[in-house]
C-alpha cells in the first residue's frame, strides 16, 4: 500500500508538542542582545546620531564597506533601487534602521536604544499612490522618475475592437488595502562566532537560508564558506521571512566585529511597522462582455504601492509583473491589455505574502463576473461557466500554459454542495424579517510549484527555481534526506517522508529530512510560491528512484536473481513472483561492508542526488460564502465556507487540509479585517494586535473542503502546489457574498478589507442615494 | 529599576528561587532565568497568547505579568504536561488531530485548554470555541485546534475526579 494518500501524523509534531522546539529566541540564551534605532519620521535628512557614551551603537558609519541590498531585474523597464543596510543620509520610512544598539541583555539594549539621539530634518513624505503619482511630487529615490520602479505592459489581440463591439462594457477600480503576514514568530537572528573556525553560524528565521548566505557574503565581501545559516523551527513566515534583510546583515558583521554572540529578537511594533507588508494595490479594470457573458476583452492598468525599498532576491516588480501576467486567471479571454506599475513611496517595503498579488487580482476578476453579471442579468455562475477555461492544455493570451485542471468541475461542485435554490429562498425569508443573507463565489487557478524556465522570464539577477535533493542509506538501513527547501512550519518533512518512502520501499518513520542547515544540505532555494511539495517532492522522487535502483543492484547478488526481476517495499527486497527476500538493512550493511562485491555502485554507495526543475503546473478552486451582515453595525458573520480544490494528487491530506484552513482564515482576514493604516504623515497607526486585527477563532467559520485530483503530467509526482491557495481564493468570495447579502440596497464592493466601518458608510451613501 | 529581588515560586512542581529585575516579565523570567522556552512571546502586550501558562491553575498572560509578582505561586508551563515519554492527552489530541503546524502559538493554546478542562470537561462547544478565541494563531485557521481541544475533553472526561490519569 502506497504511503502518498495516507493521512499520517506529522513527525514534526511532538517536540512541539512537548515545548521543545527551538524558535530562533531560544537558542539565544547567552548571546548579547541587538536593538535597532529606528526611524521615527517617514522622509527626511540624518543631521546626526548621537551615541550615549561608552555603548556600542552601530551605525551607517561603520558599515561604510558594507554594500547596499539591490536586487535588479535585468530588464530595462526596471529601476533598481538601493537600501543601505543602516540608513546613511536619509530616511525613506517609518521604521527604518538607523542605528543598532550592542548591549548584554535586551532590556539593557532597550535602554540605551532610548539614548540614542537622532536629528532628523523631514520631509515632505509620499504615502499613498495619489501622493507619489502627482505631478512633481517628492521623489523617494532619485533614480525613480516620476517614483516609478517599473512600468510595464502587455497588449495582446484585438482589445480595442472587442470594447467596440462588446454588448456591455463593465469598469470599475478595484483597491486592496495593505497588510502584513504577521507571522506569530516575528523575524529573528542570531549570529554567533566561532574562535576556532573564524566561522559565523547564522540562526535566522527564515524561508530562503541558502539565498540569505549569498546574500550576506555578497554585501559583507566574504567568503560564503566561513557562513552557515541555520534555520531551526520556525514559526510561520508566508513570504514575508522569504528576503534578505538589513538586520541578519548587521547581525552578521558585528558577530566578526566583536567576536561574540549577537541576537536580534524581533518584536511585534518592529514586525508591524518594519517588517515587508504586502497587497497595497489599486486595479482600474475594464471588461468587454458579449450579451451571453462571454468575456471578450479585459483592459487593466495596475498600480503596487511597493513602498520604500526592494527586496531580494524576487525584487519589489513581484507583484505588479504577477499581476500582470496571471491577471485573467482560469477565464479564457482572446484580448488583454494591460499596464502595471510598481510605485515607490515612503513607506514600509513589499515582499511576497501568500498569493503574492493573486489574492488581490483574483477578487478583482470575481468582482468583475458577479459584476458583469448583474449588469447583463444572468446568473454569475453562468458567466463564470461561458468564460472559464475548460479544454485542457490551454495557451492563454499571455503565453501561459494551463496543464489539466478541473475549472468547471470545482464550480459546478461547489454549487451542487450549496444548493443555491435553497439558500435563495432561505434569503428571500430573512429579508422579510430584517436579517441580510448573502452567497458568493470565487474561482481562481493558481500557477504552483514552477522553476527556472517559469522564474527566469522573469528576468532576475538571482533566477530561482529548482531544488536538489541528496538522499542516502547508511549502514542501518535509515535513510536521510538533505533537501534545499527549507520549511516554516507546513509539515513538508511528513510529507516528503512518504514520498520518500514509496519510492525507496521502506517506511517513513526511518526516513529522516535534513533541511534548513546550509552546512547539511544542497544549495536550494526555500519555501514560497506553493512549490515545495512539487519542486523538492519532485526531486525527492528522482533521488529516491536511483537510491531503490542501487539497492536492487545490491539485492541482486543477494537472491542471485536479475535486478529487473525485484521490487522493494515494505522494508525488503523481493524477488517478484517468489518467497526469495531479504531485509533492505542487510541490503545496506553489505553495500557498506562488503562493498568490494558490488562493483555496480562502487562510485554512490548507497546515496543519490537529483534535481528537478520544472515549468510548473496549476492548481486550482472553487471557494463559496454564506455571510450574513447585521445592517445595524456593519459586521459581517460567516456562516458557511465551501472549498473545491483540486491539488493533484495529495500526498497527505490531512496536511494539504491544514494548509487550506490557514489559507483562508488569511483570506477572510484580508477580505474584512486585516489593514495596516499609516496618517497622512507616514506614521503606522495600526502597530499592536489591538490595532491590527487579526482574527480569532470568533471570526473564522469551520470549513468545508471537498478534493478534486486531476492527474496532470506538468509534475512528475502528480502534485500540485496548494500552499498559497486559501488566501487567494477566500477574498473574492466573502467580498461577492457581502455584495449580494447588500444587493436590497444596491451597495457595491470594490475594495478590500470591507471593515464594518465601510459598510455603514456605504449603508449610508446608498439610502442618501434613494432618498 | 535594576536593582535585582529574590523571588521564590513553583514551576512543573519544582521549587525555584531567582534573581530579577522588578521590570522583568514573568515569561522572560520562565525562559530567560528559568530555561523553559516552551513559552513563546508573539507580542508582548496580551494580544496574542503565546505565552500563557497556568498560574495556581488559571490561564494567564505571562507577557502581562512581572516575575515579582509570581511570588509564592505554583506555575504551570508546557514542559509540564507530558509524563516521561506519555504526551498528555491535550498534546495527544493536538497530535492526532492536525492541531498544530508551526507551533509557536500551540504552548499557549495546550495551556488555555489545560486550564479550561482541568476546572471543567464537561465544557460546551459553544462556550469552549468563546474561551479558545482568547489566543490568536495564524496557521491552522483554528478549526482543527477546536477539534483538538473537544477530543482532550473527551479524553479527560474518562479521568477518575481527582485529576490525573
Amino acid at each position: 500500500m502506497s504511503w502518498v494518500g495516507r493521512r499520517l501524523p506529522r513527525y514534526e509534531d511532538p517536540v512541539l508538542l512537548r515545548g521543545d522546539g527551538r524558535y530562533v529566541a531560544d537558542l539565544a540564551r547567552g548571546a548579547r542582545a541587538m536593538r535597532f534605532v529606528r526611524s521615527p519620521v517617514a522622509s527626511g535628512r540624518i543631521l546626526s546620531v548621537k551615541a550615549p557614551p561608552g555603548a556600542i551603537v552601530i551605525t551607517a558609519a561603520d558599515l561604510a564597506a558594507v554594500k547596499p541590498i539591490c536586487p535588479r531585474l535585468l530588464r530595462p523597464d526596471f529601476v533598481p533601487i538601493a537600501q543601505p543596510v543602516l540608513a546613511r543620509d536619509r530616511v525613506r520610512h517609518v521604521g527604518e534602521a538607523i542605528a543598532a544598539v550592542i548591549a548584554d541583555s535586551a532590556a539593557a539594549a532597550e535602554d540605551i536604544a532610548e539614548q540614542v539621539e537622532i536629528e532628523i530634518a523631514p520631509e515632505t513624505p509620499v504615502v499613498s499612490l495619489d501622493q507619489a503619482l502627482a505631478p512633481g511630487a517628492p521623489l523617494v529615490h532619485g533614480d525613480a522618475a516620476n517614483n516609478t520602479v517599473i512600468d510595464t505592459g502587455l497588449d495582446a489581440g484585438d482589445v480595442d475592437t472587442a470594447f467596440a463591439s462588446a454588448h456591455r462594457v463593465v469598469e470599475f477600480t478595484f483597491t486592496s488595502r495593505r497588510q502584513s503576514a504577521m507571522p506569530l514568530e516575528a523575524r529573528a537572528a542570531l549570529a554567533v562566532f566561532d574562535t576556532s573556525s573564524g566561522r559565523i553560524t547564522l540562526s535566522v528565521s527564515a524561508q530562503s537560508p541558502h539565498l540569505i548566505r549569498t546574500g550576506i557574503a555578497d554585501a559583507l565581501a566574504m567568503p560564503e564558506n566561513e557562513l552557515r545559516v541555520i534555520a531551526p523551527d520556525v514559526g510561520g513566515g508566508f513570504g514575508q521571512k522569504v528576503p534578505l534583510i538589513p538586520e541578519h546583515i548587521v547581525a552578521v558583521w558585528a558577530a566578526r566585529r566583536y567576536r561574540c554572540a549577537v541576537a536580534w529578537i524581533e518584536d511585534r511594533l518592529e514586525n508591524l511597522t518594519a517588517a515587508f507588508h504586502a497587497r497595497d494595490q489599486r486595479i482600474a479594470l475594464r471588461g468587454a462582455f458579449a450579451a451571453d457573458g462571454k468575456l471578450l476583452a479585459l483592459d487593466a492598468d495596475i498600480q503596487c504601492n511597493i513602498g520604500a525599498y526592494s527586496n531580494s532576491p524576487v525584487t519589489c516588480a513581484v507583484e505588479p509583473l504577477m499581476a500582470m501576467s496571471e491577471l485573467p486567471g482560469p477565464y479564457a479571454v482572446g484580448a488583454y491589455r494591460v499596464r502595471s506599475r510598481g510605485i515607490t513611496t515612503n513607506t514600509c517595503p513589499m515582499a511576497p505574502y501568500r498569493g503574492v498579488s493573486r489574492p488581490v487580482i483574483t477578487s478583482a476578476m470575481e468582482r468583475l463576473m458577479d459584476t458583469a453579471a448583474s449588469r447583463l442579468g444572468l446568473d454569475p455562475l453562468a458567466v463564470r461557466r461561458r468564460n472559464l477555461i475548460s479544454s485542457f492544455p490551454y495557451a492563454s493570451v499571455t503565453g501561459i500554459v494551463h496543464d489539466a485542471g478541473s475549472y468547471r468541475e470545482a464550480m459546478d461542485t461547489a454549487a451542487e454542495t450549496l444548493d443555491i435554490a435553497a439558500f435563495r429562498k432561505r434569503q428571500q425569508s430573512a429579508r422579510a424579517e430584517g436579517r441580510y443573507l448573502g452567497l458568493g463565489f470565487s474561482v481562481f487557478a493558481e500557477r504552483t510549484g514552477y522553476g527556472t524556465p517559469t522564474f527566469s522570464l522573469r528576468k532576475m539577477e538571482v533566477t530561482v527555481g529548482f531544488e536538489r535533493v541528496e538522499v542516502a542509506m547508511d549502514p542501518s538501513g535509515f535513510v536521510e534526506a538533505r533537501i534545499g527547501a527549507s520549511p516554516h512550519g507546513q509539515g513538508l518533512k511528513t510529507t516528503l517522508a512518504q514520498l520518500l518512502a514509496d519510492e525507496i520501499g521502506v517506511a517513513p518513520d526511518r526516513i529522516r529530512i535534513v533541511s534548513g542547515d546550509t552546512d547539511r544540505t544542497p544549495y536550494g532555494f526555500g519555501t514560497f510560491a506553493s512549490r515545495s511539495a512539487v519542486v523538492a517532492g519532485g526531486a525527492c522522487k528522482l533521488a529516491g528512484i536511483q537510491l531503490r535502483d542501487r539497492l536492487k543492484e545490491v539485492a541482486a547478488q543477494e537472491l542471485e536473481a536479475a535486478a529487473s526481476d525485484i521490487d522493494i517495499a515494505d522494508g525488503r527486497a523481493l524477488v517478484r513472483g517468489t518467497d526469495l527476500a531479504v531485509p533492505v538493512p542487510e541490503l545496506a550493511r553489505a553495500a557498506y561492508h562488503q562493498s568490494h562485491r558490488f562493483p555496480t555502485i562502487v562510485d554512490t554507495g548507497l546515496s543519490a542526488v537529483a534535481t528537478y526543475d520544472p515549468a510548473g503546473t496549476f492548481s486550482n478552486a472553487c471557494h463559496a460564502a454564506i455571510v450574513e451582515i447585521d445592517t445595524a453595525t456593519g459586521k459581517v458573520s460567516l456562516e458557511r465556507f465551501v472549498i473545491v480544490e483540486d491539488a493533484g494528487i495529495l500526498i497527505n491530506p490531512t496536511i494539504v487540509e491544514g494548509q487550506i484552513h490557514g489559507g483562508v482564515a488569511q483570506g477572510i482576514a484580508n477580505a474584512l479585517y486585516e489593514q495596516i493604516v499609516y496618517d497622512d504623515s507616514g506614521n503606522i497607526l495600526t502597530g499592536s494586535l489591538a490595532d491590527y486585527l487579526v482574527p480569532t477563532l470568533s471570526e473564522i467559520p469551520d470549513l468545508e473542503i471537498h478534493h478534486l485530483e486531476t492527474v496532470t503530467d506538468a509534475s512528475i509526482t502528480g502534485v500540485k502546489g496548494v500552499g498559497e491557495g486559501g488566501a487567494i481564493g477566500a477574498p473574492g468570495a466573502v467580498l461577492n457574498a457581502v455584495v449580494d447579502a447588500l444587493s436590497p440596497f444596491g451597495v457595491e464592493v470594490f475594495e478590500m478589507p470591507i471593515t464594518p466601518q465601510r459598510i455603514l458608510q456605504l449603508l449610508r451613501e446608498s439610502r442618501s442615494r434613494t432618498t | 529599576m535594576t536593582d535585582k529581588t529574590e523571588i521564590t515560586f513553583t514551576v512543573n512542581g519544582a521549587s525555584r528561587t531567582v534573581m530579577v529585575e522588578p521590570r522583568r516579565t514573568l515569561a522572560d523570567t520562565l525562559r530567560e532565568d528559568c530555561g523553559l522556552t516552551g513559552t513563546h512571546l508573539g507580542c508582548e502586550h496580551g494580544v496574542c497568547g503565546a505565552c500563557t501558562i497556568l498560574l495556581d491553575g488559571q490561564p494567564v498572560r505571562s507577557c502581562l505579568m512581572f516575575a515579582v509578582q509570581a511570588e509564592g505561586a505554583q506555575l504551570r508551563t508546557v514542559e509540564g504536561l507530558a509524563e516521561g515519554d506519555k504526551l498528555h492527552p491535550i498534546q495527544q489530541a493536538f497530535w492526532d488531530n492536525h492541531g498544530l503546524q508551526c507551533g509557536y502559538c500551540t504552548p499557549g493554546f495546550l495551556m488555555l485548554a489545560v486550564g479550561v478542562l482541568e476546572q471543567n470537561t464537561d465544557i460546551d462547544e459553544t462556550e469552549l470555541r468563546e474561551v479558545l478565541s482568547s489566543n490568536l494563531c495564524r496557521c491552522t485557521g483554528y478549526q482543527n485546534i477546536v477539534k483538538s481541544v473537544l477530543a482532550a475533553a473527551a479524553e479527560m472526561r474518562q479521568w477518575p475526579r481527582s485529576g490525573g490519569p
